[in-house]
């Protein structure tokens, strides 16, 4: 029996030829991440623990990224434990603003990580390097604290669902139209304590950042990783990102750290088997309180709104801007209406003022942030009021998510966010 | 280990973002996290949970964001074991490495009533509805799981193994 990619890059960080769906396994973690969230409990369990250094200084990754710039003073003191705990231990990667940008945008852009890896963080949306053909998934602070102790993590293995998106995409539908109509179809457990891999033409066809897209949301189905073989799209963003970047061979051996290329075999285990035929999806919206709710944005109906956030780790990068900008450029939107966009990371910023797309945002009557999670979790940069509504590239249109509990969060792709933002209700870019 | 108290019935998809709304995270206090439990659910569960007390919830409970807050919240507010269908794996695993019992249980889950009585005992797996009269049997922990729980979380659960490593290490 062949094995899955992910079995195949778990085994290889254990030490092993090969693991079992169920199996129980410690494994070595090539790169562990933190936050302005859960980082202060990780660093505090840390210290309990008599411990006084991490288990390697260039493995650790900090990024304070929610709630910064900080929004308030205590805000200010959780970010401040993360700079301290930086400097104590010489991190080789730790990003204060200025140089900080959305975790999950943000370590592949810095070629942190790589195909082949094995990553945790602590941020469910640590999923998204599955795009890389890496095993990464969110744990907890206590999970953190852990590795950054032993480098190793307890990991049940997985079973896997494969996901084959067959045909072509229509107009205006990108990686985060795949993955809302999967998870529509699936629900939010749908995927629970499993690995979602996503095969098939149309995703061979799906530039990284849609693919980023696409693997960030498998957490919303339950799953415990997304991940997406590796091929040539991916052997070139690597190239340009990852400077410890050598194609190694397959299966992977556990301490070359860095960019191997697994695949899964023919004959691999899978626990199911779903096959959608992508001439039949179309953008999509899900309606809140939940990812599973979608609607194909033809059938939305009249969703007025207040506010629209471009933004996130799951639609922050290049390839958003360019598509919101494209919507948005030479129009303006209604004057009761917010746009709020957020680059991504500081590089995804300085190459849309360098394109001309932050003069589109701002002359349409958007405003243009520096990198945060900000509304997203409702944190800062954009918290709704009772009642409103608010169309979001981001991930989680849970009840109150974005500020007050009355509030409400419509969640698609860039396209349709810049297309009702100038419509001032939700729209198909084809309105435009 | 056997606890007791009365149930706090809650429904499917129990999100993280309702145990502990992402304004509070700017602390990591259990007690000032505790005053906020479940408040996107419940407005009023915090001010009602007595120590002892049982979340019950139905399928997913603890889904969305990986924040330990959240099960530190439900610790804080004294809660002795939450129960569910199913649970969220971020959430599962956090409970299990800071040592709040959880259980799974789709039956027990189903049939519990808001304020019913139950007594759990933690090494048998199982759980009684007193108030229902009714036994419910709990697939136990697989190994490994159980060896993280019974050294009272992950954290005591590395520092004795690494302590055995370096003994043997020391030896050799």
């Amino acid at each position: 029996m062949g094995m899955t990619i992910t079995e195949k890059i778990l085994a290889a960080h254990t030490n092993r030829k090969r693991v079992e769906p169920g199996e129980f396994i410690e494994a070595k973690v090539d790169i562990a991440l933190g936050n302005d969230i859960t980082a202060p409990l990780a660093i505090e369990e840390f210290r309990k623990s008599g411990v006084k250094k991490v288990f390697d200084r260039s493995k650790v990754v900090l990024v304070p990224d929610h709630f910064t710039p900080n929004k308030d003073a205590p805000s200010a003191q959780q970010a401040k434990i993360l700079r301290d705990f930086a400097k104590e231990q010489n991190l080789k990667y730790y990003f204060d603003v200025g140089r900080m940008g959305i975790e999950h945008a943000l370590l592949p852009e810095q070629g942190i990580v790589g195909p082949g890896d094995l990553i945790i963080g602590a941020d469910s949306h640590t999923c998204t390097y599955g795009a890389l053909g890496a095993f990464s998934a969110g744990v907890g602070s206590t999970d953190l604290a852990a590795v950054m102790i032993t480098g190793k993590l307890w990991f049940k293995v997985p079973e896997t669902i494969r996901f084959i998106y067959r045909g072509k995409l229509n107009k205006w539908v990108s990686g985060k139209d795949l993955i809302l109509y999967t998870i529509g179809d699936i629900g939010v457990d749908g995927a629970l304590y499993k690995t979602m891999e996503f095969t098939g033409e149309a995703v061979s066809s799906l530039s990284m950042d849609s693919r980023f897209s696409m693997c960030n949301m498998a957490i919303e189905a339950g799953a415990k990783s997304g991940i997406i073989a590796p091929d040539k799209i991916t052997l070139e963003y690597a190239k340009k990102h990852c400077s410890l970047f050598q194609p190694k061979a397959d299966p992977p051996l556990a301490d070359t750290v860095h960019c191997s290329l697994p695949t899964s075999d023919p004959d691999a285990n899978y626990c199911e088997i779903r096959e959608y035929d992508c001439s039949k999806i179309e953008p999509q919206v899900a309606f809140p309180h939940l990812p599973s709710n979608t609607k194909p944005v033809s059938e939305v109906g009249n969703i007025p709104l207040d506010q629209v956030v471009i933004g996130s780790c799951t639609n922050g990068r290049m390839e958003d801007l360019r598509i919101a900008a494209k919507v948005l450029k030479g129009r303006k939107i209604p004057s009761y209406i917010r746009l709020i966009i957020i680059p991504a990371t500081q590089n995804i910023y300085l190459q849309a003022v360098k394109e001309g797309l932050t003069e589109i945002f701002l002359e349409a009557g958007g405003v243009v942030s520096t990198p945060t999670c900000g509304p997203c979790l409702g944190g800062h940069m954009g918290v709704l009021a009772e009642g409103e509504k608010a169309l979001a590239t981001t991930n989680r249109n849970f009840k109150g998510r974005m500020g007050h509990p009355k509030s409400e969060v419509y969640l698609s792709n860039p396209a349709v966010a810049a297309a009702s933002a100038i419509k001032g209700r939700i729209a198909h870019p084809t309105e435009i | 280990m056997r606890l007791k108290g009365r149930v706090h019935k809650f429904g499917d998809d129990v999100n993280t973002d309702e145990i502990i709304p992402a304004k509070y995270l700017v602390t990591t206090d259990p007690k000032e996290l505790a005053k906020h439990c479940l408040e996107g659910r419940s407005k009023d569960f915090a001010k009602k949970v007595k120590p002892g007390d049982i979340v019950v919830a139905g399928r997913n409970f603890g889904c969305g964001s990986s924040r330990e807050h959240a099960p530190l919240a439900i610790k804080g507010c004294g809660v002795s074991c939450v129960i569910a269908s199913s649970f969220a794996r971020i959430f599962f695993r956090n409970c299990i490495n800071m040592g709040l019992p959880i259980l799974e249980s789709e039956k027990a889950a189903k049939e519990a009533k808001q304020n019913d009585n139950w007594k759990i005992d933690l090494s048998k797996g199982e759980i009684k509805n007193i108030t229902k009269k009714r036994v419910y049997k709990v697939q136990p922990f697989p190994k490994f799981l159980k060896r993280i729980i019974s050294s009272g979380g992950l954290m005591s659960y590395i520092s004795s193994k690494e302590g055995k490593e370096r003994r043997k290490r020391k030896a050799t």
